[in-house]
């Protein structure tokens, strides 16, 4: 699914450079759940940035498929955001002032289906994700975890090849964080997804087939 | 979803969209109220213009003023030792005169209306003879003859006041006894003389005769006077009655009242344009001519070709003729123009600024929103499209609460019937009355000054100078009108505002990389 050859990603915060990511090579197989660890600002997030055709290497190619996404333009980034890839992050970033099946509609916005279309395939996400009474509610009337639920079926409601989640349980409590990460582990194994985990917990780590440790930009495959 | 995520971000965000709703409100009611305003001093004007220039008058034509030649010599009154009567050293004099001014006035040939009626565009044409007639009457000190120092035998007694008398003549004196006191009045009105075939361009197009009859075409040519009814009041004159102009007896068969408005008209009397040419000396002479072209856009056409063909004579449009009208209407015609157009310009700018800041403050606040939906598709103009039409949604819900603001603004200033009062001339052609009259003052014992003439003091009654051919002073009762093409303009305004802030904030979340946009807040 996913080679990266040699690549860095420097970016400037503050006016001071970030050597985010350094001379990265790494393959991720189609299929493959992937724990990336490491340290506040290691560069985690830039790497999954990267994946996700969000931002474009500073030097080095990142392959998908057979497409070398670190060139695209960004009209063809936003194709492959749009159809291949589904993110969920750790603040959930839902729409504060939209209910939970709009928050999953809004993800369906540009597909050319019908209006009574998107709502059914919104309705059987959250449904997956086991919020259908939950649907009509704000975000700010959800618990964390429900919110997190509403995000993830959000990033599956288009039925991406690929889920890269950054840090989903972070801001969870522990029973929480383990049914969250049960939802994501069976959604992968049934829809047979990439998934890309961002995390500290090693609990969560050591659930993944793969995992990965970003420290200093460099990263390494953990014992 | 995307109104309904529209409308669920106006409403989840009221305070901003309040704070924008309310900026553009304010400036669309004051753009609304003042142009109103605007067109309700217009409408005051062309009021107090119609009074005076007549309905439908969308020129007039006048004599360019000329410095004064030593031909036009001053205005005179003369009374000789046998005018009026004499009583105990007393001789009571009465003299009326109709006269363009002091130095005879000056005025334009009649073959000048044959021009203007000649020309294309123009729909009708009427000139007019503006006058002023003048009454001297009472007594002065009866005549006799004192040769001047140095001089031989005496002249013929009496000469003409307001003329300088030359050495080697005989002045007239006061009584004989110092019986003779002087004391006289001198009374002037307006007479205005009117073609009476040619009545529905000019003053009396603007004109319904309140009493009596008004003048028709049969009447020219005939003493028959119509006057205004406030003059009539003043002067104590009624329809039935009669009034000396130029020293003939006019009967007055009616009485007139401005159509467009609750004041005076052009003139105190009106009379058939040929005896006031006539009377004043002035035959195949005018003093104005009325325009009427053809369709407003043909006015400015007019005006051009009758300026090259007249070229001895001034053309003024109404909106050239709106600079004449002065008072409290002028006063507020100044603020509209001034504050007011201004005061709306800054208004509506800062309405703009204010939903410009607010939109990119609102994106700002909005980054890890925006990073979001970019990371699951959306594309810039899709985000875009977002912001734009927020922005126009508030904007909107401003003009529609500003034309709100603007229609009860209007009503009640109707409502309170604000009244603006304004008088309009349309310009001297005359030498006016500040003419010197010469010798003739009569010193405290009722004797004239005796010695050489250019050390005479001068003449009792020389002052009034610079008079004007019409003045009158209205007052208008303003009326704002609510015209469709305002709440258009608003409308576009709010539009326009609605677009600009979108149009920045819009620019500004497109601009926004994803990646930063979740680095920002992550």
């Amino acid at each position: 699914m996913y080679e990266l050859s040699n690549v860095s990603k420097t970016y400037k915060q503050r006016n001071k450079l970030v050597n985010a990511l350094q001379n990265v090579d790494l393959q991720i197989a189609d299929g493959q759940m992937v724990a990336i660890q490491g340290p506040t600002g290691g560069g985690k997030s830039t790497l999954l940035q990267l994946l996700g055709a969000l931002d474009r290497p500073s030097s080095g190619t990142i392959t998908m498929g057979d497409v070398d996404i670190s060139s695209l333009p960004d009209s063809k980034l936003v194709e492959i955001r749009s159809h291949k890839i589904g993110f969920v992050f750790q603040t959930f970033n839902l729409i504060p002032t939209l209910n939970a099946l709009e928050n999953v509609e809004i993800a369906l916005q540009g597909e050319k289906i019908s209006s009574s279309e998107r709502i059914e395939r919104a309705e059987a996400a959250l449904a997956s994700v086991g919020l259908s009474d939950r649907t009509r509610h704000l975000p700010g009337e959800l618990s964390g975890g429900q919110q997190q639920r509403v995000a993830i079926a959000r990033a599956l409601v288009k039925n991406p090849e690929i889920l890269l989640a950054d840090e989903p349980t972070g801001n969870l409590d522990e029973q929480t964080r383990d049914d969250i990460m049960d939802l994501l582990e069976g959604l992968w194994r049934e829809k047979g997804l990439t998934l890309v985990v961002v995390t500290h917990d090693s609990a969560i780590a050591k659930r993944a087939q793969r995992r990965l440790v970003i420290k200093a930009g460099k990263i390494k495959e953990a014992s | 979803m995307f109104l309904t995520y529209l409308r669920r971000e106006l409403f989840g965000r009221r305070k901003q969209t309040a704070i924008i709703a309310a900026g553009m409100a304010l400036a669309i009611g004051l753009v609304i109220i003042v142009n109103a305003f605007s067109q309700g001093v217009q409408s005051a004007q062309s009021k107090v213009l119609e009074s005076v220039y007549g309905v439908g008058t969308d020129m007039t034509v006048t004599l360019t003023p000329v410095a004064p030649t030593a031909a036009s010599g001053p205005q005179s009154f003369g009374f000789d030792r046998n005018s009026g009567t004499s009583a105990s050293g007393t001789q009571k004099v009465s003299q009326s005169r109709l006269t363009g001014g002091m130095g005879g006035g000056q005025f334009m040939p009649s073959s000048d209306l044959t021009t203007v009626e000649q020309a294309t565009g123009v729909k009708g044409a009427a000139g007019t003879l503006a006058l002023q007639n003048i009454t001297f009457s009472g007594q002065i000190p009866q005549a006799f003859q004192v040769p001047l120092p140095g001089t031989g035998t005496g002249g013929a007694g009496g000469g003409p006041f307001g003329q300088v008398p030359q050495p080697g003549t005989k002045l007239n004196r006061g009584g004989t006894n110092g019986n003779g006191g002087s004391s006289f009045n001198v009374d002037r009105f307006s007479v205005l003389g009117v073609d009476l075939a040619k009545t529905a361009v000019g003053p009396l197009s603007a004109i319904t005769v309140s009493n009596g009859v008004g003048l028709t075409s049969a009447d020219t040519g005939t003493y028959k006077a119509v006057l205004d009814s406030n003059y009539a009041t003043s002067a104590k004159l009624s329809t039935g009655g009669s009034i000396n102009i130029g020293g003939q007896d006019f009967s007055i068969v009616g009485l007139l009242t401005p159509s467009t408005s609750d004041s005076s008209s052009a003139s105190d009397a009106y009379i058939s344009l040929d005896v006031a040419q006539k009377l004043s000396g002035n035959t195949d002479k005018l003093s104005t001519v009325y325009v009427q072209a053809n369709s407003n856009k043909d006015i400015a056409n007019v005006k051009a070709s009758l300026a090259t063909v007249l070229t001895a004579d001034t053309v003024k449009t109404q909106s050239d003729l709106a600079s004449t009208v002065s008072g409290s209407l002028a006063s507020a015609s100044s603020l509209v123009s001034g504050l007011g157009y201004w005061l709306s310009i800054a208004v509506l700018i800062a309405a703009f600024l204010i939903a410009i800041l607010f939109t990119i403050s609102g994106v700002s606040r909005r980054t890890r929103e925006f990073g979001t939906l970019k990371a699951i598709g959306w594309k810039n103009r899709r985000i875009t499209a977002q912001v734009l039409g927020e922005s126009f949604v508030q904007s909107m819900l401003g003009g529609l609460i500003g034309i709100g603001i603007g229609l009860v603004g209007i009503f009640a200033i109707n409502r309170d019937n604000l009244t603006l009062q304004g008088s309009a001339s349309a310009g001297s052609l005359f030498g006016g009355f500040g003419r010197r009259a010469a010798a003739g003052g009569a010193n405290a014992n009722g004797f004239p000054p005796v010695g050489d003439p250019a050390n005479l003091p001068q003449g009792a009654f020389g002052g009034g100078g610079g008079s004007r051919q019409v003045a009158t002073v209205q007052t208008i009762t303003m009326h704002l009108p609510v015209a469709l093409n305002v709440i258009l303009l608003a409308v576009v305004l709010s539009i326009v505002g609605g677009l600009l802030a979108g149009a920045f904030g819009g620019w500004r979340a497109s601009r926004l990389s994803p990646a930063a946009a979740l680095r920002s807040v992550n």
